[in-house]
């Protein structure tokens, strides 16, 4: 199958790579870039798990194709952390007990980074409907909820 | 008040966990990220039919593909005679088949290849060749004369039915039936479920051709276990062992569903064997659904007998069990129906008998746990149901008739008439504590006004008594491995520690709660203890992480070890300060001298000494191993009570409010016990309102996507009220009784029972689970109800 040469920023770092067509972004993210933090749950673009930023909006990976990212600038979760210093949302899963198995957690974190920036003081019925497209089976969502308003809150006092 | 510092972080403490460090910035180790050089790809090919004889297979397109390296069907296993597995159960299943297959999405066959992409390019091109068969998908008509039978693998087999189980006394129970003032009868069927944890099953498969080693990380809640099951069903073809290296590295939710042996990681492992490379097979989540056991599918048919008064007497079950076309649950081998027969729940019976049929039927294997001790849900939602049922039959409140019926707490420990040793329990207290949470009179008052106004609330509760940490060896074993767990603890010269165990987080957070139990123990600091699990080259046997298990078993075993350690470093102590050990007592973290408190050694002055100044004649080394025999399972329980307010027109049943009373003895960490309970409700209010995988008529899956699978989000949720008792375990060395699954086994039963409280005047005496719109409509307008 032919292959065809991409060009994307992911975390910063300008990445190359000569991808078939028909390769997922997720597939691209996780076996071709090797950043395994960004994970895989369903097939049908429900669980949220492969939630990465593109151009700086959240989006399911697994429902694109890589070449479709060609000139894009992607951020995943091992993108959050700046100068050994947590993004506020990692932050706030971490006290707030946001996760258990932590393998929607990626996903979660992503789709809340994006929240916040849009909406820096969501009630929580608003930070609800921001994660309904991220299922979550360990926590019962109720401590994710408070961790991100544990992130909104530092965001605003940091602001 | 928890006994040591924060610093110490020892019991009580909400100690963040350790794990998060490595989860919150993506770099947790979860098997689908493990690549090795010249790993290769296995995929599956599935059965489109239910049943259906395979004519051939035809794999020629197959091998055509450019890096399509080997295809493995049944006939090429069965050389080697693994072409049929041995279930946890006793039972038998197929690796792969060589004359026809029993359910929809069964493995037929597997592809190599060079990538992913193409070993699923592989699947896609080979031609199977199928003869279909009649399938059974009622498992009452599975039992009917005259039905296919399914298993014609097994010799003299003439029917559809696995086994006969039953329990307690049969004819004091009929006599209690025979002159009860009040009978009680409701069928209640739990249907088929999937725990769908986010991340699917999957391993990696790697043998060393020259070492004859053979390694696998896999999704398993069961290390040990499964290390041996390996050894024991692949001996004959040179597994052995002292070479088979189980790594269970990071595993994405676990709930019961990554216990079994699925015929994927055999074939994984089959295909490593044979190429001499290393092999990854990841399930996608539609074969996870459709393929992997299920949860439940138990048809129950109960009865209750009780005086005019509301007194209970006595309780009579029948139930059917459809298990699929092999009975692959993962019970305790002595209980086929697993610890169903807790059914009697929080109430003082005189009698009850249990009896349990299993079915054969075109279906995935199972049944499995669905985050459940063993069929502890199915039992508990029968007699919760049932409960409510009786009450409202003799017009009495739900809640008064479960403090009359209730155990007391003086009768404990209590002996059930289904042979069950209860360690200990306040119900009565916990109901209380819940009524007063949610303002339980005001609620009845506000139901009967609106009412009045035609409008349907309802309040629900579950009181519900659970039975977790299999168990004592005496009774509990999985093939004949006895259900202990184990912890090995070494202390280093500068005092820091490692301990390994035979047990599994899947994120119930061991990292941390195991180091918090050494903590309180040794007294010193959590942050200088290392956990590590599933590592079967370097961990302690043991049973591994399900049934609420590891608090009642390995983290006793952790105090256990602890404590031996504990004796040693007095000896060295009285040795250092050249004192009595007599003389000496312990506060968490040092030894001193009775009287004399300036007079002491530190745990950490204490390990140095064990590997620098240790008494002649005294090993030198800190370390002590515990393998925990728990002399008595524990039983964790709770209250609660849930208000729903349904829409007439619509059939949608609204949760307004949730309020949940636990009480699983003392706490190690209370910030992940109430995790785990918020967790666990979500897990009950699943089944209960949304989640279903059923069948048509010809074995077709309905419900095998998350596109129909509808596992709760964030919206769904109700925001979760909760609250505690606390009735430590007499037996446990820690007081603690497990926690992770009481939430999901109470929760359906409350949802439920609040539905059926709204509509009882109506004339709905039982609604079956999952209490969807479309069947709360149907049963509005049947009883009348048209806007």
């Amino acid at each position: 199958m032919g292959k065809q040469k991409i060009r994307i920023k992911v975390n910063g770092a300008d990445m190359e790579a000569d991808v078939e067509s028909r390769l997922l972004l997720v597939h691209c993210i996780r076996d071709v870039f090797g950043l395994t933090g960004t994970h895989i749950g369903c097939d049908t673009t429900h669980c949220g798990a492969c939630t990465v930023h593109l151009d700086g909006k959240p989006i399911k990976s697994c429902t694109l194709f890589a070449v479709q990212a060609d000139g894009c600038e992607i951020k995943t979760v091992e993108g959050l952390e700046q100068d050994g210093k947590l993004d506020p949302v990692q932050e706030g899963f971490w006290q707030e007990h946001g996760l258990q198995c932590g393998f929607c957690t990626p996903g979660m974190m992503m789709t809340s980074v994006a929240l916040l920036k849009e909406k820096p003081n969501p009630s929580e019925d608003e930070i609800r409907l921001a994660i309904s497209g991220n299922l979550c089976r360990c926590t019962g969502y109720m401590n994710i909820v408070k961790s991100i308003q544990y992130a909104a809150q530092k965001l605003r006092q940091g602001a | 008040m928890p006994k040591t510092s924060p610093e110490i972080g020892g019991m009580g403490h909400s100690v963040k966990r350790k794990e998060d460090a490595r989860f919150i910035r993506g770099r947790g180790n979860y098997v689908d990220d493990v690549r090795l050089p010249g790993m290769i790809w296995l995929d599956i090919v599935r059965s489109p039919y239910a049943h259906a004889k395979i004519n051939n297979i035809d794999t020629a397109k197959a091998l055509a593909i450019p890096g399509v390296l080997a295809v493995i069907t049944g006939q090429d296993l069965a050389k080697y005679n693994l072409h049929w597995m041995p279930t946890l159960m006793s039972d038998t299943q197929m690796v792969l088949p060589v004359e026809k297959v029993m359910y929809q999405a069964q493995e037929v066959a597997a592809v190599l290849a060079t990538g992913r992409y193409i070993a699923a390019d592989g699947v896609q091109a080979i031609q199977v060749d199928y003869e279909p068969l009649p399938v059974v998908v009622d498992p009452f008509k599975a039992l009917e004369p005259g039905a296919p039978v399914l298993r014609t693998d097994k010799k003299d087999k003439k029917d559809n039915h696995i086994w006969h189980w039953e329990v307690g006394d049969k004819t004091a129970t009929d006599k209690i039936f025979k002159e009860a003032e009040v009978t009680v009868k409701q069928d209640i069927y739990l249907p088929r479920i999937h725990v769908s944890s986010i991340e699917t099953c999957g391993c990696v498969a790697d043998f060393d051709k020259v070492s004859g080693k053979l390694t696998v990380w896999m999704t398993t809640q069961a290390p040990h276990a499964i290390r041996t099951v390996f050894a024991l069903v692949a001996g004959h073809v040179g597994l052995s062992e002292e070479k088979i290296r189980i790594i269970s590295p990071d595993i994405g939710g676990g709930f019961g569903g990554k216990v079994p042996v699925y015929p994927g990681y055999v074939i994984a492992v089959a295909a490593s064997v044979l190429t001499g490379k290393p092999v990854k097979w990841i399930e996608d989540r539609m074969e996870n659904l459709q393929a992997d056991s299920f949860a439940r599918d138990y048809h129950i048919s109960a009865e209750l007998a009780g005086k005019k008064d509301g007194t209970l007497t006595g309780l009579r079950v029948k139930t059917i069990a459809d298990h699929g076309y092999a009975d692959a649950a993962a019970n305790p081998s002595k209980f086929p129906a697993g610890l169903f027969h807790i059914c009697t729940g929080s109430y003082d019976f005189k009698a009850a008998h249990v009896e349990v049929d299993g079915v054969y039927t075109n279906k995935p294997p199972g049944g499995i746990a669905y985050r459940c001790s063993f069929r502890v849900t199915e039992a508990v939602h029968a007699i919760e149901r049932m409960a409510d049922i009786m009450a409202h039959e003799l017009n009495m409140d739900p809640a008064e008739f479960r403090l009359k019926n209730f155990i007391n707490p003086e009768q404990f420990p209590y002996k059930s008439v289904l042979g069950w040793e209860y360690d200990s329990g306040n119900y009565g207290g916990a109901l209380r504590k819940a009524m007063e949470k949610i303002g339980y009179a005001a609620l009845r008052e506000e139901q009967v006004e609106r009412r009045k106004r035609g409008e349907l609330m309802g309040i629900g509760i579950s009181s519900f008594t659970e039975i977790v940490g299999a168990g004592p060896s005496k009774h509990f074993d999985i093939l004949g491995i006895k259900m202990f767990d184990s912890a090995e603890i070494r202390i280093h010269p500068t005092g820091k520690v490692i301990a390994r165990f035979g047990t599994k987080s899947q994120g119930q957070g061991h990292e941390t709660t195991y180091a918090q139990i050494l903590a309180e123990e040794l007294g010193i600091p959590v942050n200088h203890i290392t956990v590590e699990e599933g590592d079967t080259d370097t961990a302690p046997y043991g049973l591994g992480t399900y049934a609420s298990r590891s608090t009642p078993t390995a983290g006793a075993a952790a105090a256990m070890a602890s404590r031996k350690i504990r004796d040693k470093a007095k000896k060295i102590a009285a040795y250092l300060l050249e004192a009595n050990e007599t003389d000496l007592e312990w506060e968490p973290g040092k030894f001193f001298v009775r009287g004399n408190p300036s007079k002491a050694k530190t745990i950490q002055e204490i390990a140095f000494a064990a590997y620098t100044n240790h008494p002649q004649g005294m090993e030198a080394g800190l370390e002590a191993v515990s393998y925990y025999d728990p002399p008595n399972l524990t039983y964790p329980f709770g209250s609660y009570i849930c208000v729903v307010d349904i829409d007439k027109g619509t059939g949608e049943v609204k949760i307004r409010r949730f309020v949940a009373v636990d009480d699983c003895g003392n706490i190690i960490n209370p910030m992940i016990v109430e995790g785990q309970i918020h967790g666990g409700l979500t897990m009950g209010l699943a089944p209960a309102m949304y989640e279903e995988i059923n069948y048509d008529e010809v074995g077709n899956i309905q419900g095998g996507s998350f596109m129909d699978y509808l596992v709760p989000t964030a919206v769904e949720t109700p925001k979760w009220e909760t609250d505690k008792t606390c009735t430590p375990s007499p037996h446990h060395p820690l007081g603690a009784k497990g926690v992770g699954e009481s939430a999901t086994v109470g929760a359906p039963a409350a949802i439920a029972n609040a539905v059926v409280d709204a509509l009882w005047h109506l004339g709905v005496r039982h609604i079956d689970i999952p209490i969807t719109p479309a069947k709360v409509w149907k049963c509005l307008r049947e009883h009348g109800v048209t806007d």
